[in-house]
Order: C-alpha cells, then structure tokens, then sequence
C-alpha cells in the first residue's frame, strides 16, 4: 500500500465505515499493551458495582482504533502527525463482544505543507462515542 | 476533595528514561487493530524511510501516562483516582516514536477548572529522546467526577 499523495485527495473525501470488532479479550490485550489496567476495561462485576451498564473499552482503546482506520487511509502509520479527540459515551462490551463503527470525511486541505485534515466519527450500539476527533495527515 | 489550582502551572522534572522496543510497539498495534506492517517488521518500517519500528499514533499515551503519574499519585493533588474519567486527548509528533529510542517525559500541569461539580484537569506531556530530539507533545483533559 502507497503513502496517499495530495493529488488523490479532495475535500469531502470519505472512507469507511470500517467495522471493528472489540471483545473482551481486546481490552485485556490493550490493558496489557497498555499498562492501563483499570479493571472496569476487564471485570463485569466490578464495572456494575461503580454504576456502569457492562464492562467499557479504555477510551483510548477507542481512539486508537479509530487511529488504526485513519493511518490505513493515510498509508503509513507515521503519517498521522496531529490526532485528537473527545470522549463523549463510553463503548460498551458485553460477554458476546461489541463493535466500533469508524468512518472519516476530509475537512480541508493545506496544499502547502501537504496536509490534510480528517474528521471522524466513531459509533458504538448507535451512539457516538468520539467527539471533535481529528487527525492531521501527511500526503506525499 | 477539589483538585488542588496550586498545582496549575507547575513543571515536574524530566521522568524516564522509557526504552521503547519493538515488542512493545507490535502489541500495541495488534490491540488497537492495526495490520500496518510498518508497526510489525523492522524490514517494512525501513522502506518506509523509519530507522525502526514505529509506534502507532496513540501509543505515546502509555509513556505520557506513566509521566502523569506524579502529579495524579500526589496526594496533595487531591485527585481521587476512582472517580477519574478520561475526556480529552490530543498528540502532536514532531516524529513517530520509534524502536530503539530513549525518551524522557517533561510534564506540566495546564489547567484545573471546576464545573457542574467536577474539575477539569488538563496536563501535557512533551516526550524527547535522551538527546533531546523532540517526539511528540501529548495533552490530557481528566475529569474528576465530583461526589454525590
């Protein structure tokens, strides 16, 4: 896969939905990879005695997923130079699993630094879980 | 508890050094769902003109999160851990992070804002290597869920 070049790449732009999938054994890999291990990610029990619906994905879980759809977009992982978002609803992940919906629309273009922004959407059970999330991407 | 304003605007020391490895980066990348060969093969990073592995684009947080510790762990901060919730998050690279490097983490704390009851609480963390290349600078809204 090629890096994306300016030339390819217009306004409005869009990509996905790409569909993925989060279990229970995804949070424990992320908890793991991460250090983060917060054990309302992992315990169902513990999640419910704090008030929560189910067991929840790390926010950054989340958000690093939606980095992985936008760095295939950009077709280099070191082409994301600028990504930041909001948590606005947790991603809730019951024993049989969850998914997170991703899809991304190109905002502007700086034609002199080659540089697009990219606006996306993250979805969970219908609701946005991602708020404000853009990342900036270096074209070729 | 209200999160301690005493704290807004102070510098901790230089934390680390962390040593990235391609280990790290790989399972990392594997639990976020990246299949980008770029994170996996030193092989595949290098024709992509990287010297290493590099990290996908939110693994910076694991080091910034690790340098937020002295502040968050403080007692005097006043923050209580169990009523944290994470509710922002923004990362520059200056350059992907890469296998091999040494960084060190310079955390600030920004602001603390309370509102509705809760407080706002926003660090940065800017990641160097030991040689003082800058790698990518890091800023973290918390917010401390007030009590019932």
């Amino acid at each position: 896969m090629g890096v994306r070049t300016l030339a390819q790449t217009a306004v409005g732009d869009t990509f996905g939905p790409v569909t993925l999938p989060v279990s229970r054994e995804t949070l424990v890999a992320y908890a793991n990879a991460s250090g983060d291990q917060n054990p309302i990610h992992q315990d169902e029990d513990f999640a419910r005695s704090v008030g929560l619906p189910d067991v929840i994905a790390h926010g950054m879980w989340t958000m690093g997923a939606a980095g992985s759809v936008v760095e295939e977009w950009a077709g280099d992982g070191g082409r994301v130079v600028e990504f930041g978002t909001r948590f606005t609803k947790p991603v809730v992940v019951p024993a049989g699993g969850g998914e997170v919906a991703v899809s991304g629309v190109v905002k502007a273009l700086d034609e002199q630094t080659r540089r697009a922004t990219v606006e996306l959407t993250a979805t969970s059970g219908g609701a946005k879980v991602l708020g404000r999330c853009l990342a900036v991407v270096q074209l070729d | 508890m209200a999160v301690n304003a005493d704290f807004v605007g102070r510098t901790y020391p230089p934390s680390g050094p962390y040593a990235v490895d391609a280990a790290a980066l790989t399972a990392f990348a594997e639990a976020v769902g990246s299949s980008d060969p770029v994170h996996r093969s030193a092989e595949a990073a290098r024709a992509a003109g990287y010297r290493d592995v590099i990290a996908p684009p939110t693994f910076a947080v694991t080091l910034a999160q690790e340098c937020d510790r002295q502040f968050i762990e403080d007692p005097e901060a006043g923050i209580d851990f169990s009523r944290v919730v994470h509710g922002e998050q923004r990362f520059i690279h200056h350059r992907p992070i890469t296998a091999g490097d040494e960084v060190l983490g310079t955390l600030t704390v920004d602001t603390v804002r309370e509102t509705g009851g809760h407080a706002m609480v926003t660090t940065r963390t800017e990641l160097a290597t030991t040689t003082g290349e800058a790698v990518c600078t890091s800023t973290s809204t918390i917010v401390v869920r007030g009590g019932e």
